[in-house]
């Protein structure tokens, strides 16, 4: 039972970063844009909040920054992509590499201890509910704002006018453009929004998950926000049980070396990115739910002709 | 009328019935049949959007009642350059309400560029233009929309993938409340003679639903004056009689209309008064119903009128295109299926393929150019040999050559220069030596074309992208006449292109027919088609009519068969609904 | 005064020869206003990171040693993402070239042999293709994004170095470390001089470099492929397969990352280690573009990068600054790059005031 839960409960916590990092990126490739650079923005993020908590300023103030410094840095992607209509491929392995080569600047003395990392909020009354209460709470705040985030922005997109006008920019521009809305002003903020999720993402590693910094320690989770999205055929509930499948597998993976299973560590921890492969290659099988939701201008410039 | 509606946003918000009856002032006849839409019809100034976006937009004379005499809609003296182009040059015209305008001219001749404009889609580099006697300012499609100027385009602006009702609802102001929006649709559209059904996905219509929507779309704006883009260039006859009624009624209600077309029999049969561009400058003005065609067609085209020159066709034995039983499922998310398609092309004579486009027609020409292969090798044959599953390549070798209709990105490599697009298809005519290309016959091979095809370009170092419409579109039927076909498919071979230009692509397709190869030309323009084509097949939803005669057969039965061919066994109503 | 950008009707010449060019000259500035902000003098930081590395021999030889792989890797990259085939791997092929080449030198039963160098390159290569046909198969077969199956392959091939390194193949006589043998002196290439690093696998560079030039500018290949990338629906509409340029863009990046990797087995290194790149494969990428994916630009743009690299170690050295900033100044030269690159086909244009 208390292995259950603590695979129940570490599959939530491990998921977190990749909701709000692959929620933000659906946001994004709503709108039609492809933005690589997810990696580095959340290493930007959990440098700047780990570096904030250092610094000795409050828990939100700190997460806030790496929040803020995740949608600064994905502002240089959109000034390339969105204005100077670069090939959108290559701004987003551009800021892949500039983030962490600033988070690895900035982390250069933050030293190898862990900091008093963020805490778990047990629900008054709710948390001590038998099975239920450790299951679902007794995590800490951003535990929750991530399932806040993705009920949000499931209904912003789905039932909102707002929603309809990201994807349509997202399907066509020309045509969006065409009946007098700006494309370009709304690519930016929705290329912010996920700069801004991407960079919670990254805090929450720095400053809830482990809490210490290492350098480049999303390993490659910006990467599978990224597949999450064409996981999810660019739909948001599936975007969470993407997230929370890797979470899964995350944590199973460290259960098993935990418990010191005969395979090799590595090998064990090569789990998750062989794991991408197959469900990518799964779902790529399916033409048309892949077309279904797809945002049919994805990673094709656009600028107005006036 | 416009310091009117200042007063109303000055008090916060005007009401529905304001805008009514201030139009109603000008226009008495309009009142009728719209008043009762007063809580339907969203007014246009609600909220902020008028307010909201800052500068003041109209600006003018104090003076609120609109005299008759005042145009709708004034332009004086709009110019617009693009890169290379004078699109339009020193261009005025004036609207009066109620009236039927038409803008006539050549592919070419500046009208689109002259409407994305007037409807603020894009600026003018000089000139005014004025709405009901006040110059506007700051021009962009919400200001046009909040001053009640509504524009049909051409290649519909729809999004695919939603509904019909949110489609409207991204066009009108304020949040979206699905139900009241789609009872405005229906009651609306009835109104008109034009039934849609709001809850439908827009892949799912037709293309003539899909004009319905739009029109419907600007209606509910409660417009002053509508703009239509080449409205009936998708549109069976039928269908496009049924748009006329509409349009009368709506002008009868005093909405001006402003009619773009390069056809001059429509223009004739609906238009009050014309203003013919050529070269991006006005030509002429006219009272179409007064004028003679021939006038009108001087205006447009300028001196000499092409003259075409069609020979009787000498039939090869066995044919050189045989499809059978040709089925297959759209590869595109919201393609047509084929279904049993079976034709023959002979060799020395000219197959046309009429039909409004979306029925088939792009799955059809890649399935037949091996852009994509069918699995039944016998489906397909060319030359008398199954060519079902053979790749582009392969069907090349085979003696077909394909123009096909993007000639930017399919037909030619955007920015490659021309002698390297000659590659594209003329590889096999030596200019690739033991895997390496020949520059230097490569270059011969383009500049022959370009000499021999009068395209107007800047050598054969000159990007694709540089060329315009036509001249491009003469490269590459040149390019592929040049590889001397057995089977030629071209698929829109004038779309865009100006009138000199399509004159000289046909008769080229009639000297290469008469000149023993089978050629199938894939077209929405049936004039065209009737102008070069021996016979004539029919495409509706996915099926291909038995061949008619072109000299036993006439538009109507054609424009019959272009509405009717699928809808027996179709789950898509289409065009039959209003029939 | 209004300014507007408008398209050019011509792409410009100039601003293709001089965005490259344009961009390096940014990257210093920000550089020199980075260094002067965080409290160094800016103009002697400058020169510890772009001068005084590269003004002995010793530092040409090094220019030169890490160029060459930068180089030899763009170039295959090069081939694939003319073609649109985005294959952000090559540091995963690099690495299992250089187990597959290590696992050679380590095993080969003479390991006197004259064969054994030929026989690591080729395993190299051939390695490092093999990789790369992974995400070949599964785009060109299973409609799967190379971009992501690339990059998750090069997560697994570090973990499989470590693994290695850590288990099976760690040098019993190595006091724990986590790092293979030496190999014997003929699985070595030859150094043109002991005093220095640089050794004769550059002519694998060389070559590599020739070829990308006939290939890219000459080759009816080469043209199919840029066709392909260019516009993908003229080249179905010409029967180029979209299939061949999938494998021929992976494959070439797959054996020239191979390549690269057995080469600094061979060369520099000598056993292997976790520490196999410091990230040529992620900044080959860059040196790509620098290149405009052109074999000639490809090569001053390795140099380029190679001098980052050397700048980046150099200033840990003797200013403490972390390695880190060579990655920074990688991105904001990209940045720079592909900002410029707007300017070939755009410009700005003053507009005539109208009342």
């Amino acid at each position: 039972m208390d292995l259950f839960v603590a695979i129940f409960t570490g599959t939530v916590i491990a998921a977190t970063p990749l909701i709000f990092a692959a929620l933000g990126e659906l946001v994004v490739e709503k709108s039609g844009v492809l933005n690589l650079g997810i990696e580095g923005m959340m290493l930007v993020g959990a440098a700047f909040a780990f570096w904030a908590v250092v610094a000795g300023l409050p828990m939100p103030l700190a997460i806030l920054a790496g929040a803020l410094a995740g949608a600064a840095a994905s502002l240089l992607f959109g000034v390339l992509a969105l204005t100077f209509l670069t090939n959108q491929y290559a701004a987003g392995l551009a800021l892949a590499i500039f983030g962490s080569g600033v988070s690895a600047f900035l982390g250069r003395n933050f030293g190898s201890e862990p900091i008093d990392g963020l805490k778990p909020l047990a629900i008054p009354l709710l948390s001590d509910i038998p099975v239920l209460g450790p299951l679902l709470f007794r995590y800490d705040p951003l535990v929750y704002l991530a399932i806040l985030s993705f009920v949000a922005i499931a209904w912003f997109l789905s039932r909102t006018k707002g929603g309809l006008i990201l994807r349509t920019i997202g399907e066509s521009p020309e045509i969006a453009h065409a009946i007098g809305y700006p494309v370009v002003k709304i690519r930016y903020w929705a290329v912010l929004f996920g700069g801004l999720m991407a960079g919670l993402g990254g805090a929450y590693l720095s400053v809830a998950y482990t809490p210490l910094w290492v350098e480049n320690m999303t390993a490659g989770k910006g990467w599978i926000a990224l597949a999450l999205v064409v996981f999810a055929t660019w739909r948001a509930y599936r975007v969470l049980l993407g997230a929370w499948l890797f979470g899964g597998m995350t944590i199973l993976q460290l259960q098993g070396q935990a418990l010191g299973l005969a395979v090799p560590s590595e090998l064990l921890s090569a789990l998750p990115y062989l794991a991408t492969i197959v469900v990518l290659v799964i779902i790529s099988q399916n033409r048309q739910m892949l077309a279904e939701h797809f945002p049919a201008s994805l990673a094709k410039p656009f600028r107005p002709t006036v | 009328m416009a310091a009117k509606r200042s007063e109303g946003v000055g008090r916060g918000r005007a009401q529905p019935w304001q805008r009514m009856s201030s139009t109603a002032a000008a226009t008495p006849p309009r009142l009728a049949p719209l008043a009762s839409l007063g809580s339907l019809v969203d007014p246009p100034l609600k909220g902020e959007g008028f307010a909201g976006r800052g500068a003041p937009l109209v600006r003018g004379q104090e003076e609120a009642r609109t005299q008759p005499m005042t145009p709708r809609l004034e332009l004086r003296n709009i110019s617009k350059r693009y890169p290379g182009v004078l699109a339009n040059d020193d261009i005025s015209l004036a609207i009066m309400p109620g009236e039927i305008h038409a803008v006539l001219g050549e592919n070419g001749a500046g009208k689109s560029t002259l409407m994305k404009i007037i409807y603020g889609a894009a600026q003018a580099d000089s000139g005014e233009i004025y709405c009901d006697g006040k110059l506007i300012q700051d021009h962009n499609p919400a200001v046009s929309r909040a001053l009640g100027v509504e524009m049909v385009y051409q290649h519909f602006a729809l999004f695919e993938s939603v509904t019909v009702a949110e489609n409207i609802a991204l066009c009108l102001r304020g949040p979206f409340d699905r139900r009241a929006l789609s009872s405005r649709i229906v009651e609306l559209s009835q109104r008109y003679g034009m039934p849609i059904d709001p809850a439908r996905k827009v892949h799912e219509l037709s293309v003539g639903e899909r004009q319905r929507v739009e029109i419907v779309r600007c209606l509910l704006q409660n417009p002053k004056l509508l703009i239509l883009d080449e409205p009936t260039s998708v549109l069976t006859p039928q269908a496009v009689s049924k748009l006329f009624e509409t349009l009368r009624q709506l002008a009868a209600e005093g909405c001006s209309i402003l009619y773009i077309s390069h056809k001059l029999d429509e223009v004739q049969q609906l238009c009050d008064s014309a203003t013919v561009l050529r070269n991006g400058r006005v030509t002429g003005t006219a009272k179409p119903k007064e004028t003679t065609s021939l006038e009108l067609a001087r205006m447009m085209v300028g001196s000499n009128l092409p003259h075409m020159n069609v020979t009787p066709s000498n039939l090869s034995d066995g044919p050189v295109l045989e499809v059978r039983d040709l089925s297959a499922e759209s590869r595109s998310h919201h393609g047509v299926n084929l279904r049993d398609v079976s034709f023959e092309v002979f060799g020395g004579e000219i197959v046309g393929i009429a039909g409004v486009s979306g029925n088939g027609q792009a799955e059809l020409i890649s399935l037949l150019s091996g852009e994509r292969t069918h699995k039944r090798v016998e489906a397909i044959r060319i030359g008398g040999k199954d060519a079902g599953r053979l790749h582009a390549n392969a069907r090349r070798r085979l003696g077909m050559t394909f123009v096909p209709e993007e000639r930017l990105g399919r037909g030619a490599v955007p920015s490659h220069t021309l002698w390297e697009n000659a590659l594209l298809t003329g590889n096999r005519a030596g200019l690739v030596r033991s895997g390496f290309v020949d520059r230097g016959r490569a270059v011969a091979f383009a500049k022959n074309i370009i000499e021999r095809f009068g395209v107007k370009a800047n050598g054969p170092e000159a990007a694709a992208q540089s060329l315009s419409g036509g001249n491009l579109q003469k490269y590459i039927v040149g390019r592929e006449i040049v590889l001397a076909p057995k089977l030629l498919l071209v698929s829109q071979p004038t779309w865009g292109v100006d009138v000199g230009a399509a004159a000289f692509i046909r008769q080229t397709l009639v000297d290469l027919s008469r000149a023993g190869a089978a050629v199938l030309v894939v077209s929405e323009e049936l004039d065209e088609l009737f102008e070069i084509c021996d016979r004539l097949l029919v495409i509706c939803q996915g099926r291909v009519s038995p061949p008619l005669m072109r000299a036993e057969t006439n538009r109507e039965e054609v424009g019959l068969l272009m509405t009717r061919l699928g809808t027996a066994t179709s789950e898509k109503s289409g065009l039959a609904l209003q029939d | 005064m209004r300014y507007r950008i408008e398209r050019r009707p011509e792409p410009s010449a100039l601003m293709r020869v001089a965005a490259p060019a344009i961009a390096t000259l940014l990257t210093i500035i920000v550089g020199s206003v980075f260094f002067a902000v965080l409290g160094y003098d800016p103009l002697a930081t400058l020169n510890a990171f772009f001068v005084e590395p590269v003004s002995s021999l010793n530092g040409l030889s090094e220019l030169l040693l890490k160029a060459s792989p930068l180089i030899l890797i763009a170039c295959g990259l090069a081939v694939g993402f003319r073609a649109n085939v985005w294959n952000i791997g090559a540091e995963g092929q690099l690495i299992i070239g250089a187990i597959a080449a290590c696992g050679v030198g380590l095993f080969y039963p003479d390991p006197e042999s004259f064969l054994l160098l030929p026989l690591m390159l080729i395993a190299g290569a051939v390695a490092g293709m093999a990789w790369a046909a992974i995400p070949a198969f599964l785009r060109a077969r299973m409609n799967t994004n190379e971009i992501l199956v690339t990059l998750m392959l090069t997560y697994i091939a570090t973990l499989l170095l470590s693994w290695l390194v850590h288990g099976p193949w760690r040098d019993p006589a190595g006091f724990n470390y986590p790092q293979t043998a030496l190999l014997p002196g003929a699985a070595m290439f030859e150094p043109f001089d002991y005093s220095y690093r640089l050794n004769s696998s550059i002519f694998i560079t060389v070559i590599a470099v020739v070829a990308m030039w006939l290939f890219a500018d000459r080759s009816f290949l080469g043209y199919k492929l840029s066709v392909s990338g260019a516009a993908p629906l003229a080249a179905r509409y010409a029967g180029f397969r979209e299939s061949s340029a999938v494998w021929t863009g992976l494959l070439a990046g797959g054996a020239a990352a191979g390549l690269a990797g057995m080469a600094e087995l061979s060369g520099p290194l000598g056993q292997l280690s976790p520490q196999i790149s410091p990230g040529y494969g992620f900044a080959a990428i860059i040196v790509a573009f620098v290149g405009r994916l052109n074999a000639f630009g490809i090569v001053l743009g390795g140099l380029l990068l190679s001098l980052l690299f050397l700048g980046g170690e150099a200033v840990q050295m003797s200013l403490g600054l972390p390695s880190a900033l060579t990655r920074i100044f990688q991105g904001i030269l990209l940045f720079f790059l592909l900002a410029a690159d707007f300017f070939i086909f755009y410009r700005l244009r003053r507009l005539a005031e109208h009342a």
